[in-house]
């Protein structure tokens, strides 16, 4: 049996921060699978973006992965050499970044910006690198590729800009590509075509997806699976219709609860009262205790990942069993 | 394009009226040539005479407009002391100076880009910390005392170069340049290094400044993320962007250098503008001194224009039309 593409196991990144250690990511699990799409969700600051950074080996002093295995394909990344890493980023697992504006050198044009990716994977032509760059802005629906090729991002819109750099992560057909919320900066109608292609793009090649976001109504019409992430933990995950139906997690019901489509109109929005914790000095024991509607003594004992019906896991030992009305 | 320049020609002409006429003003405002250039023997016919012939009973008033009416006619008077052209004068003398001044810039761009593009990729390093100790220096030391130093070390201890003069030169186009022969480049490597050593320590700091930020930028981490090799990332990446704050300031530094040679060609007795100046403005030559700083404004008129054209060049977001 073949591996799947991504397997992260008990994944720990953490920034040695001289204010002390920043448990970013701590003890995340999940896998995804060719062709399948994983949800990864989450409020500002759970730890979401480095968990991609991590999985492409980009995180930044005086963050370093702490433990946990990172298996693509059976091989584990994190204990790679940068230039194994490096020859995997961009050609085998691409990233496409939340902010279309910033993500494009803006002193360089479209074309070298493209051909560069090419030619750092593969040793074709220029000509070639080229039209193979022309092709794939085509691919994402740029109109006039050609012409397009040789304009500088400023000249592009948000949304074409976020097109070339789905175009250029698609370059060489990777096997996962981790999308790091990359509709939050696009408007509605934009985001839907971007969705669309998306899926369209795992249909056809097999690419394993995973989709960054805080955004539900996303996760729910493109996703497989759904990990719902809080302070540095995957707090709930499973199928995604299973976990937004009947969410075990209190932390999930709460972020369902609090999309405005699904509330009754005229209904005030309910929110998770209180703060995201400080991941400096998280208390022990379940990190959402503070804010959570169904906590009790024994939560300040840390929860173990269970499985409280098939597929379904959860980290809450008083978990949701009956389907709420959300 | 065409626009913009046109706009940037009116502006220039205002410029340089409104200089021409604080110039004539400070100049005029300053001592009485008469006392140092009429022998105090001259007798009073001899004096008036003098006087007339230098122009000098004329109100003020008349004066500059007669400066200004010659001025327009490329005349910008003759030196009261060479019984020269003033303008000529300088001509002559400008090859020297800008020589100096483009061998300094290009001495500070090749010596101050990669220490700055290393203290930058390792701020951390010991050697980063030497480097950006000496800039601090390279900011601080007066340019005559290092012009001094070099000479006792270089010329006087070690014989290695020599100290003053412009050496060997060689004519083209009509003017004469010392970096085409051996021996003028030798005159000049130790004045252009005096006079970069300022430039050095900028060009180090807006480097490391400038790569420091850009290594944070999103579009940084994401050629990482594309699997570029990280020399592609500096030298493409980074350096492209860094380049345009670098060119921006040495750019318009090379006005600066130019009137600050003053100092370094006294030192090296390099016999360019600078020293004409010095001269000129010890024995109250007027018209030599008038020329000469309105060839100072000109001169910065122009790069901040030829600044403003690479700055569009490198700098794809700016457009000259939109620019006032
Ligand atoms: N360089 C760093 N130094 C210290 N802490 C960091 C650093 N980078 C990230 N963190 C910490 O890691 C945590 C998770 O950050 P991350 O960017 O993954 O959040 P996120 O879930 O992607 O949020 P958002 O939705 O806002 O993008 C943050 O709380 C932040 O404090
Ligand atoms: S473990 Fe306790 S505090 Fe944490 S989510 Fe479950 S019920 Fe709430
Ligand atoms: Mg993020």
């Amino acid at each position: 049996m073949t591996p799947p593409t991504l397997q992260v196991r008990n994944l720990r990144t953490h920034f040695f921060t001289r204010a002390g250690v920043v448990k970013a990511v701590d003890d995340v699990s999940f896998t995804v699978d060719r062709g399948k799409v994983l949800g990864l969700v989450g409020e500002s600051g759970s730890g979401k973006s480095v968990t991609g950074f991590s999985i492409l080996g980009l995180v930044d002093p005086p963050g370093r992965i702490a433990g946990g295995q990172i298996l693509f394909k059976g091989q584990d990344l994190a204990g790679l050499s940068e230039e194994a890493m490096r020859q995997l980023r961009g050609n085998r697992i691409a990233m496409i970044f939340q902010d279309p504006m910033m993500t494009l050198n803006p002193v360089l044009r479209i074309d070298t910006q493209m051909i560069e990716t090419v030619l750092a994977h593969e040793k074709v032509s220029r000509e070639e690198a080229r039209q193979r760059a022309r092709d794939a802005l085509g691919q994402v629906g740029i109109p006039s590729p050609e012409e397009r090729l040789r304009a500088y991002p400023h000249q592009f819109s948000g949304g074409m800009r976020q097109r070339v750099a789905i175009a250029i992560a698609l370059l060489h057909k990777p096997d996962l590509i981790v999308a790091d919320e990359p509709t939050t900066a696009l408007d509605v109608t934009i985001q839907g075509q971007i969705l669309a292609e998306a899926q369209k793009l795992c249909a056809d090649f097999g690419t394993a997806l995973i989709w960054i976001t805080h955004d539900l109504s996303v996760v729910a019409g493109l996703a497989d699976d759904i990990a719902v992430m809080y302070a540095g933990k995957v707090v709930e995950q499973g199928p995604v219709t299973q976990v937004l139906d009947q969410p075990l997690h209190p932390y999930t019901v709460g972020l369902i609860g609090s999309v405005p489509s699904r509330n009754k109109r005229g209904e005030p929005l309910r929110q998770i009262p209180g703060m995201t914790p400080s991941l400096l000095n998280l208390p022990a024991g379940c990190a959402f205790r503070a804010r959570c509607p169904r906590a009790e003594a024994r939560c300040a004992e840390p929860p173990p990942m269970a499985e409280y019906r098939p597929g379904r896991h959860a980290r809450c030992i008083h978990p949701y069993e009956e389907a709420v009305a959300a | 394009m065409t626009v913009f320049l046109l706009r940037r020609l009116i502006q220039a002409a205002a410029v340089v009226l409104a200089m021409s006429l604080l110039v004539f003003l400070g100049v005029y405002a300053i001592g009485d040539p008469v006392e140092i250039l009429i022998s105090p023997e001259a007798d009073q016919i001899e004096r008036e005479r003098a006087i007339q012939a230098l122009g000098l009973d004329l109100p003020l008033w008349q004066q500059y407009l007669v400066f200004l009416g010659n001025a327009l006619r490329g005349d910008l008077g003759r030196s009261f002391v060479f019984n020269e052209p003033a303008l000529q004068l300088i001509l002559q003398r400008m090859p020297a100076t800008l020589e100096l001044a483009v061998g300094a810039t290009v001495a500070a761009l090749i010596i101050g880009l990669p220490l700055g593009l290393y203290a930058g990729l390792r701020p951390n390093s010991t050697l980063s910390k030497g480097i950006m100790a000496g800039s601090i220096l390279g900011f601080s030391l007066p340019t005559f005392w290092v012009g001094l130093m070099l000479i006792m070390v270089f010329a006087v201890q070690l014989g290695w170069l020599p100290s003053t003069g412009r050496g060997e030169t060689v004519e083209v186009l009509g003017m004469r340049w010392s970096f085409l022969t051996a021996n003028g480049l030798a005159h000049m490597v130790m004045p252009a290094i005096n006079l970069s050593l300022f430039k050095i320590s900028l060009v180090i700091r807006l480097t490391r400044a400038g790569v420091r930020e850009t290594m944070l930028m999103d579009y940084v981490k994401f050629a990482r993320a594309k699997g570029l090799s990280p020399t592609r990332i500096t030298m493409v990446h980074v350096f492209k962007n860094i380049l345009i704050p670098v060119v921006t300031v040495v750019g318009l530094e090379f006005g600066g250098t130019i009137a600050f040679s003053v100092v370094t060609e006294s030192v090296f007795a390099w016999p360019g503008m600078g020293k004409l100046i010095i001269d000129s403005i010890n024995v109250l030559d007027r018209p030599v001194m008038v020329a000469y700083l309105m060839i100072i404004v000109l001169m910065f008129i122009t790069i901040n224009l030829i600044v403003d054209i690479t700055y569009s060049l490198l700098d794809p977001r700016v457009r000259l039309e939109g620019k006032a």
